[in-house]
């Protein structure tokens, strides 16, 4: 890791005039990414900026039919809080099956969307719950927050201050894991809100997407019968030493009907 | 070059430290305290788990900066004096090392799991728990039995 000044703030109006007068600056919030990226010069920021004093993005809130979660909440904050056990179960399952218990005590919210690792499990859910990325500067749509692999619709000088998520009237997110990492291979969220069933589907392809066709098959309805008909295109599917192509388009079918089911148990 | 000020296993300890400075490099380099292992560069082997503030944490993924201020226990910090804790007894007992270079991070993420999860633990649940501390020697099996073990003698039963 090559060597960088480091700052800790206290606000987020000092954050992005932290990150402003840098030259080449990052944000780090759990680190859990940031620090591995670091340590194999895949990235050298000349300046890290510490979000980790940030009192008021840390929590969760449920406000009405909304969670409200802030960007410095760590995976275990999530999965242990009851609230959101209560409001989303299915979030909550989400956040306890994210890496190792110790990648849970460090790694946030806020970090893993930010990041938009294409196999990262949160992104599956802020898409198909229909969540809203609030930001220094504005409100951005879950659906149009990632745009391509470990890029997403923020500015260099923007930073999450939290995610809203409408309370779904059924959720469930299966995955199927890679056994070394935890990261999902295919992880498939699907959620019913409103009279609409939506899936967020993430780890198949470059970006966190909707299943529109899947939706489709499922027309509104928690009955996965349509699923196997699904013609998913094979092409663009991520292809690795984890698994082929084919097979992620078949786990994207597999771990939706599993979700389907879960949701209507 | 950055001063932290941390208190490690009950002794407050300050240090001049680069801002890239690992934690596990400060408790290693500076402090000499070397039962926190470093076995990967990928933040998932927990060979180097310690706890900050009471909560597990692999040292190799975070700044000795970021713990300024902080509690930090390591594996030095967990016997009294020449008393093996009882989680190590149980690792001692039940055959749950075999190199040995994974146990630190094994006893301090076991002791987490107990925190959380109390001294009754099933298989299932300790082996889910470990999922972030790789050994490359025992298969799992005495490992998962010693952390049960180490769990039920910390109750006192
Ligand atoms: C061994 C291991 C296993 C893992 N397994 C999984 C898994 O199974 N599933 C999964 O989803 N993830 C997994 N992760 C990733 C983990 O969830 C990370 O916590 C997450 O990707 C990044 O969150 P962080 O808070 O650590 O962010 P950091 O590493 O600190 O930051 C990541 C990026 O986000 C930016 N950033 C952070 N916070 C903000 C903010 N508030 N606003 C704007 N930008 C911001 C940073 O500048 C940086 O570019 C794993 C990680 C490890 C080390």
């Amino acid at each position: 890791m090559y060597e960088f000044n480091y700052r800790k703030v206290d606000s987020v109006d000092a954050a992005v005039e932290a990150i402003q007068q840098a030259d080449d600056g990052k944000f780090v919030a759990g680190g859990q990414t940031m620090l591995p990226t670091m340590k194999h010069r895949l990235a050298s920021p000349s300046d890290v900026i510490d979000l980790g004093g940030i009192a008021e993005l840390v929590g969760v809130c449920v406000e009405g039919d909304t969670v409200i979660i802030g960007a410095m909440t760590t995976h275990a904050a999530v999965a242990a809080s009851a609230e959101v056990q209560a409001a989303i179960p299915a979030l909550a399952k989400l956040a306890a099956n994210i890496g190792d218990p110790a990648v849970r005590n460090k790694g946030t919210i806020g970090g893993s969307i930010a990041n938009h690792d294409p196999a990262a499990d949160y992104p599956a859910a802020v898409i198909a719950l229909g969540a809203t990325v609030k930001t220094s500067r504005r409100e951005i749509p879950g659906e149009e927050f990632f745009t391509d692999m470990f890029e997403t619709a923020l500015e260099e000088d923007e930073i999450i201050t939290a995610v809203t998520f409408p309370v779904a009237e059924m959720a469930a997110y299966m995955k199927f894991e890679n056994p070394a990492s935890r990261y999902a291979i295919v992880g498939v969220f699907v959620a019913k809100t409103g009279g609409e069933v939506r899936v967020g589907v993430t780890g198949a392809t470059s970006c966190a997407h909707r299943g529109l066709q899947l939706e489709a098959a499922l027309g509104g309805q928690l009955d996965a019968s349509g699923i196997d008909a699904v013609e998913l295109p094979v092409e663009n599917m991520n292809s690795d030493i984890h698994a082929s192509a084919e097979y992620r388009a078949h786990l994207v079918k597999v771990m939706t009907k599993r979700a389907v089911e879960a949701c209507a148990q | 070059m950055v001063t932290v000020n941390i208190t490690v296993n009950g002794k407050p300890v300050s240090g001049e430290v680069e801002s890239r400075t690992l934690l596990v490099q400060f408790l290693r380099d500076n402090l000499r305290l070397t039962g926190t292992h470093v076995g990967c560069d990928t933040s998932q082997c927990g060979a180097c788990v310690v706890h900050v503030d009471g909560k597990s944490i692999k040292s190799c993924t975070l700044l000795a900066v970021q713990a300024d201020g902080a509690e930090v226990t390591t594996i030095e910090g967990v016997a009294n004096g020449s008393e093996l804790h009882p989680m190590q007894q149980a690792f001692m007992d039940n055959h749950g090392l075999q190199c040995g270079f994974c146990t630190p991070g094994m006893v301090m993420t076991a002791l987490d799991i107990v925190n959380r999860n109390g001294n009754n633990l099933d298989e299932a649940t300790v082996r889910k728990e470990l999922e972030g501390n790789i050994c490359r020697c025992t298969g799992y099996h005495n490992i998962v039995k010693s952390v049960q073990a180490g769990a039920k003698n910390m109750g006192g039963s």
